[in-house]
């Protein structure tokens, strides 16, 4: 019998050799999948798509997809993200970036394009841990969990990485997990077409690394973990509080209008040939 | 009334001449985070790119200023940042990115005392082995030092013309005195400048490598959205810039950064000469410290002291064979330097123990003075 090639197919480097560096069980192909899936549905050329990603397990994505595809430097993927989308507005710029990369080296980067507000897109894919590195902590470990360098538990605070865009100027966030697949790929076709900084923040497991280290279960588990405690954010307004204990809120958090970078830089040159 | 005023006669900052420089090469993007004693070359091209349609954005800080850029590069923009000593060490991770992605670009160093914080108002010559070394891993540096206004403005687009030839990042390695001083200049005019710009492919896509390995060493560029879909990585990379630890392609990488620019020296570096014919004492300074020594040898010509001045322009890649050749004419070579001694050891390198080679070092934050050389010199006869 014939397979019948999947959407995912077409958006594939031909010339780049498989398999991917990820391990089995783990969500990033999920996610991708869900990304090239609302990127074909959009019915954006490959050409004019620009991939940009820093360092970690999720930043080796972009290799894999037939776009423009830059892997930068650990950190920076947002910074180099900004000279790309200012010097070619027409690109549709995707970072892809992960909880290390994106919130502790890169959160400066991270909070200033949010408060910039240039018309580019971040999938942020959060596994609460630096898993290419073996499971170090992140700035998203949840408090008391373990990594490798918190053998007893960690003693600082995760970020709620949704929090922190919007209190940064982030015109659109949105939290999905990689169990809600067919919601997440509709999350990223509203954050690609929002004009200004988009931000969909993605719980993705690790069962190799974290789930291992926090005895999470196997990587069937760790998605029913993620089915079990996400909760919609519309589902949440008429939930009580305690039914809310535990859980995380997914959706649409946050949608709001702010003039975009590219078009008001637009004016300021406008300003500037007026004068002479 | 001046005959030459179609010329762009004009008193002028060596860091305005810098950003008049980049525009004249056609300069489209600026990104740069504000410190001393650089900030006029953004506060100029914040002003100007607009009008030319170019783009200007200040970034939250230096690490992001030139990740900007080259992201800008690689979309075929021409960019360019500027800082000092702080600042450069900041960029240097990103830096490296460019060494091995091979994206063109223009980093102005304008150097103030250092380490750390040092002296942001005070001249000094003190990174210039950074400028050469400031980056992790095995890679060829260039890196151009301007002593006057003029030479702010030919520099700047000579940076541009390297970079966008050799498909590499270019410092230009000003100081806090050529930055801030102001001289008449007159600037050429622009059918008088030659813009280099990157070589394109003309292949189709499906055949195009962004680091194809040709017998020039420096392969064709194509923008992001021009129809080639390729990947840009920092990790060590094949041809088609996938990621790749095979023994072959790894030297092979290794080996088109060193030769792009080892094969191309003699187009890459320039060494200004003054009174050379028959010297046989050289002063070799470059920056604001080749100015006093400027003086300061007209000064001992006065006093029949056959002495010359060498002046290299490019500082990075070092004027090996010049220098070798010069080790066979010289008795003794003073080098001048604002720092405790860095290029010395390039001089005295290259030339094998023949010549007599002393250096004469101010790390004070103060200019070195034409007596003070002059001074040395005398005790060298």
């Amino acid at each position: 019998m014939e397979q019948m090639p999947k959407i995912t197919h077409h958006y594939l480097r031909t010339k780049k050799k498989f398999p991917s560096v990820w391990c089995s069980g783990c969500g990033i192909g999920i996610v991708f999948g869900a990304i090239i899936r609302a990127i074909d549905e959009l019915k954006l050329e490959k050409d004019s798509v620009a991939m940009v990603s820093g360092i970690g397990c999720s930043s080796r994505m972009p290799v894999y997809a037939d776009f423009n595809t830059l892997h930068t430097t650990h950190g920076r993927a947002l910074a180099f993200a900004t000279g790309v989308k200012l010097a070619k507005p027409e690109l549709n710029v995707i970072v892809i970036t992960g909880d290390g990369d994106g919130l502790a080296i890169g959160g400066n980067h991270f909070i200033h394009a949010a408060r910039r507000n240039m018309d580019v897109t971040t999938i942020l894919l959060n596994n609460n841990t630096y898993a290419m590195t073996g499971g170090q902590y992140s700035p998203s470990t949840p408090f008391d969990k373990i990594g490798t360098t918190a053998p007893y538990g960690n003693v600082e605070r995760g970020f709620d990485t949704c929090e922190l865009a919007k209190g940064a100027g982030a015109v659109f966030v949105a939290r999905g997990t990689a169990y809600h697949v067919i919601q997440l790929q509709k999350m990223v076709e509203k954050a690609i077409l929002k004009k200004g900084f988009s931000l969909v923040e993605v719980i993705t497991p690790c069962p190799t690394i974290y789930g291992r280290l926090n005895r999470e279960g196997t990587a069937i588990q760790m998605l029913e973990w993620q089915k079990d405690h996400a909760v919609a954010v519309s589902a949440a307004r008429s939930m009580p509080p305690e039914k809310l204990k535990d859980k995380f809120l997914t959706g649409v958090l946050w949608d709001i209008e702010f003039p975009e970078y590219g078009e008001e830089y637009n004016k300021v040159i406008q300003r500037a040939q007026a004068k002479g | 009334m001046n005959q030459k005023l179609s010329k762009k006669e004009r008193l002028m900052q060596g860091n305005e001449a810098c950003a008049e420089g980049a525009l004249a090469c056609g300069l489209t993007f600026f990104a740069g985070y504000p410190i001393t004693p650089s900030t006029e070359i953004a506060e100029l091209l914040a002003r100007t790119l607009p009008r030319y349609g170019g783009k200007f954005i200040q970034m939250e800080d230096e690490l992001a200023s030139i990740a900007a850029v080259i992201g800008a590069s690689i979309v075929g923009a021409k960019a360019m940042t500027a800082t000092s000593g702080p600042g450069f060490s900041l960029m240097q991770e990103n830096i490296g990115y460019a060494y091995m992605a091979e994206v063109p670009c223009v980093i102005v160093n304008v150097q103030r005392g250092g380490p750390s914080t040092g002296l942001p108002t005070k001249v000094s010559q003190s990174d210039t082995m950074q400028a050469r070394w400031g980056t992790h891993g095995d890679y060829r540096a260039i890196a151009l030092a301007p002593s006057s206004v003029r030479e702010c403005f030919d520099l700047t687009v000579r940076c541009f013309n390297l970079s966008e030839r050799y498909r590499t990042p270019v410092i230009l390695l000003m100081d806090e005195v050529i930055g801030h001083m102001r001289e008449k200049v007159e600037l050429p005019e622009p059918n008088e400048i030659k813009v280099i710009n990157r070589m394109k492919p003309t292949v189709p896509p499906e055949w195009y490598q962004h680091f194809e390995i040709n017998p020039h060493f420096v392969s064709p560029m194509a923008s992001f959205g021009e129809g080639y879909r390729f990947n840009v990585t920092g990790l060590t990379h094949d041809p088609l810039g996938f990621p790749t630890s095979r023994t072959d392609e790894v030297q092979a990488k290794l080996d088109k950064l060193r030769n792009k620019i080892e094969h191309n020296v003699n187009d890459i570096v320039q060494v200004k000469e003054e009174f050379m014919e028959d010297a046989n004492i050289a002063v070799f300074a470059y920056g604001s410290a080749a100015r006093s020594a400027r003086h300061a040898i007209r000064m001992a010509r006065q006093k029949r002291m056959k002495v010359g001045l060498i002046q290299p322009l490019t500082i990075w890649p070092f004027p090996d064979v010049y220098m070798e050749h010069m080790s066979e004419q010289l008795e003794q070579i003073l080098v001048v330097e604002l720092n405790q001694g860095q290029i010395i050891n390039e001089v005295m390198r290259t030339n094998c123990g023949k010549t007599k080679i002393r250096g004469l070092n101010r790390y004070d934050g103060e200019l070195i003075t034409p007596d003070q050389i002059f001074t040395k010199l005398r005790e060298l006869r």
